[in-house]
């Protein structure tokens, strides 16, 4: 029972990780916290959802659409709603005008599609394997790989590669990298992309595991995911993945174990306990102030 | 004069007066925390919830005087900002917003759970005591003392420690202290709002106060303009009525009101009244005759 | 008479010693200015001082009183006022505001009695809007008093600072780089200054500066820190031909 729990957790808390990794990286860097995120991740399982009903694709075809398109639109939301008010503002309007984008893109959905739930359909024909007693789905393989081999390429992206680098030197100090001859607007512009295909990726993954996608399930995953970003230290990558892990698991066993009609208020209590506890989240190193 | 209002006002208007009333006490409760104080709050309707539960409970189920439901459910809001508050001692920016977000879901999640209140269905019936004249009466209390605090040395110790902290406690101001009563006296308004709403609506039910509420309370207080009183007041007033405005395009009315968050704060982004100073507005006017 | 005595002040951040065992008096009255190279740990130092640290180990004794542990604001009441080094200035509050708030330390009146303008918010008030103006009017700033903070002049904003920390009625007064980014005729303005507010207010002042000219002329002690270190301590005729001063500081060859 609980090692089968556990597997739960993971599963779930693997998605709230590839969607808490898009608010970090962005908090990264421009210390927005994206609240258009969550709808991100919403336009994501709708996209696969289209594309596994309408154009019949499989789930790795879904997958990869979905992330281009999500891709797209993290990119276009950045270059219009946040890019005009940087430098000029203060951090509070570009969060407001993140809530307008998500209102905005939450009604959007609504007009299309409808405020019911949609069902995902079977495409996939779910097997369970036993293994030393413990019961794990095919689906639930599915997610932890998938999950686990975005998170390994993000790394790569980000330890290997020039636009990694490029990145990295942003969020430590945005002006010296200017100055430095980075195009910050390209790295942001990136930042938003990639983070915006892992929304989407997590956004099919649910739509597919949970059989249920509505457009308004991005507000709560969103703040749970924002929460885990919190919990593993904002900013920092691996903690947004641990953050995402140790929130998904917690909520399970508290489901199974404690109540399952507070199964929303769980997230939160933990994530309150431990900024009390340790203020910087888990990895978040501890900022020395300047005087 | 209440007789002669319902008389001579169409019951519509009346309502979005006193709708425009509790919403001005909610934005300037807000206003005290996070535009003067600097300390970002996400969850006031989780403190609104708390007065409007109280005093309708008290109402209903004990037969209170209605003036002192009203005030238990304030003091009690006030109470819980004030354990909110504490956090604040180490927590800062974004991390305290996810505290208050997460403390006002634990609360939403509570009256979905709390048999007293009616669990989901929520709570309905309250003797409809709030009245025009008492909200508009409230409302005009309230400005006068929130312009007197603003205007004293308490006042501008708050909005010292928006401006620089350190430079706050140079001067000798007891930040962790002045933070801790900002969040108190935020959440006795944001109470009060909510045992006048309970009563007047006469219903009331979790989904009332969820995160979209805070959200939009805090909108009406950055569209206005961070720490300043006509800005809280123009702001209540402006998202009170847009929503019902914004009618004629029916299903569009939130596609809109999302865009009009980004447009807005693309072009004022401190806000409508946030910079607007009588001093300036003189010195403008004076060098215009010299020149 | 002592108004400041620390004894082996000691601070690291992260196993870097950024000040080692440093004993420094400050007598009633006196202009003690501290130089010493980026890094010294001058401004260091004052941060132990107003309490915004606490140091590893040491002893600091404002009035006889043990300072160390107590919070900033606390530190402020005794009557410590300071400047910062980059400016702190309430940005989008007026000139005078900021003086105003300055003066939070030495008022009383609390939440209830500012929430309904009772007497003694009233009375406080009076008092402490003729002080702010008074002050301004020392700095030259008074004609400025409406204006945002952050639209001054960069040695505006300086002398607004010293104003401010003049608010609280210190009997300390510590300078973090006065004159930094003044341009000549501001810095003889800024020794005037200097000197007026210790006559008037009866002050004494402890800066940290890294103009030679400005410090030589203006204090009647100087103690010197390299690498965390006091190296030296002495009148500024005693500091300029002091041999560790010059090998390690001015960078000359003794």
């Amino acid at each position: 029972m609980f090692w089968e729990q556990l597997l739960n957790g993971l599963t779930l808390g693997s998605t709230y990780a590839l969607i808490a990794l898009g608010y970090t990286m962005v908090y990264g860097i421009i210390q927005l916290i994206n609240f258009a995120h969550g709808e991100i991740y919403m336009f994501g399982a709708f996209v696969g959802l289209f594309l596994v009903t309408v154009a019949g694709a499989d789930l790795f075809t879904a997958l990869i659409g979905a992330m281009i398109f999500c891709m797209i639109l993290g990119m276009l939301v950045e270059r219009i709603a946040y890019r005009p008010l940087r430098g000029k503002s203060s951090r509070l309007s570009a969060l407001i005008s993140a809530i307008g984008v998500s209102i905005f893109l939450s009604t959007l959905m609504a007009l299309i599609r409808g405020t019911n739930t949609t069902r995902y359909p079977n495409i996939l024909e779910i097997n369970t394997y036993h293994i030393g007693g413990l019961e794990i789905s095919s689906l639930q393989i599915i997610i932890l790989v998938v999950s686990a081999l975005l998170m390994i390429g993000l790394q790569l992206l980000i330890q290997k590669t020039k636009i990694g680098k490029a990145m990295r030197a942003c969020s430590q100090d945005l002006d010296a990298s200017s100055l430095m001859g980075i195009n910050v607007n390209r790295v942001i512009s990136a930042t938003f992309a990639i983070g915006s295909s892992l929304a989407a990726a997590g956004g099919v993954l649910v739509g597919i595991y949970y059989n249920a996608v509505w457009p308004y399930m991005g507000m709560m995953a969103g703040l749970k995911a924002f929460a885990a970003a919190v919990l593993g230290g904002i900013g920092s990558i691996p903690g947004a993945m641990i953050g995402g892990l140790t929130l998904g698991v917690m909520e399970i066993m508290g489901v199974a174990y404690l109540s399952s009609s507070y199964k929303d208020a769980i997230a939160f209590a933990i994530l309150i306990i431990v900024l009390i506890i340790r203020p910087q989240g888990i990895l978040g190193k501890k900022i020395t102030k300047k005087v | 004069m209440e007789a002669f209002l319902t008389q001579y006002i169409d019951a519509y208007y009346l309502r979005i007066f006193v709708l425009i009333g509790i919403n001005i006490i909610l934005a300037l409760g807000l206003n005290l925390i996070t535009g003067v104080t600097g300390q970002l709050s996400m969850g006031h309707a989780g403190f609104m919830s708390i007065g409007a539960y109280t005093a309708a409970i008290l109402t209903m189920q004990y037969q209170a005087p209605f003036w002192a439901a009203l005030l238990a459910g304030a003091l009690l809001a006030a109470f819980f900002g004030f354990l909110i508050g504490i956090p604040t001692l180490r927590l800062e920016g974004d991390y305290l917003a996810m505290v208050t977000i997460g403390f006002a879901e634990i609360i939403r999640v509570f009256f979905l759970n709390f048999e007293p209140g009616g669990k989901a269905v929520g709570l309905y019936g309250m003797p409809p005591n709030t009245t025009f004249v008492l909200v508009w009466g409230i409302v005009i209390v309230v400005i006068l003392l929130n312009a007197k605090l603003l205007d004293s040395r308490t006042g501008r110790a708050l909005y010292a420690i928006r401006e620089n902290e350190i430079a706050a406690e140079a001067s000798g101001i007891d930040t962790t202290r002045m933070k801790v009563l900002a969040f108190t006296v935020g959440s006795f308004l944001g109470g009060l709002a909510g045992g006048l709403y309970a009563h007047y609506m006469s219903y009331i039910a979790p989904q009332d106060f969820g995160f979209m509420k805070s959200i939009e309370i805090l909108n009406m207080v950055v569209l206005g303009g961070m720490g300043s009183i006509p800005g809280s007041i123009l702001g209540a007033v402006i998202l009170t009525i847009a929503p019902e405005m914004l009618r004629i395009v029916a299903d569009y009315r939130l596609l809109f009101y999302g865009g009009l968050l980004v447009i807005l704060m693309i072009f004022r982004p401190n806000g409508l009244l946030g910079d607007v100073r009588i001093y300036d507005i003189k010195k403008r006017w004076f060098k215009k005759e010299v020149g | 008479m002592e108004i400041l005595k620390l004894t082996g002040i000691t601070q690291e951040f992260g196993g870097l010693r950024a000040l080692d065992s440093i004993d420094m008096t400050v007598k009633q009255g006196q202009i003690y200015g501290i130089i010493g190279p980026n890094g010294a740990g001058k401004t260091t130092l004052f941060n132990i001082i107003t309490g915004i640290y606490v140091p590893v180990e040491g002893t600091i004794h404002f009035h006889g009183q043990e300072l160390k542990a107590m919070s900033p604001h606390k530190v402020a009441k005794l009557g410590i006022g300071r400047t910062f080094q980059n400016i702190r200035l309430f940005n989008k509050l007026s000139v005078i505001d900021n003086v105003r708030v300055g003066s939070h330390a030495i008022n009383k009146s609390g939440f209830i009695s500012d929430l309904f303008g009772l007497p003694l918010a009233r009375r406080e008030e009076g008092q402490i809007m003729i002080r702010a103006g008074r002050l301004l009017n020392l700095v030259g700033l008074y004609e400025k008093r409406d204006e945002y903070a952050d639209n001054l002049s960069y040695g505006e904003q300086r002398r607004l600072e010293i104003a401010r920390a003049l608010a609280l009625k210190p009997s300390l007064l510590l300078l973090d780089e006065p004159a930094a980014g003044m341009n000549a005729s501001e810095k003889v303005e800024l020794i005037e200054l200097i000197y007026r507010i210790r006559e008037e207010m009866k002050l004494t002042i402890l800066l940290v500066e890294h103009d030679m000219n400005l410090v030589m002329n203006l204090c009647e002690i100087i103690a010197v820190l390299n690498y965390g270190r006091k190296i030296a301590e002495g009148n500024p005729e005693e500091t300029k031909n002091n041999e560790a001063v010059i090998s390690s500081y001015l960078g000359v060859e003794a």
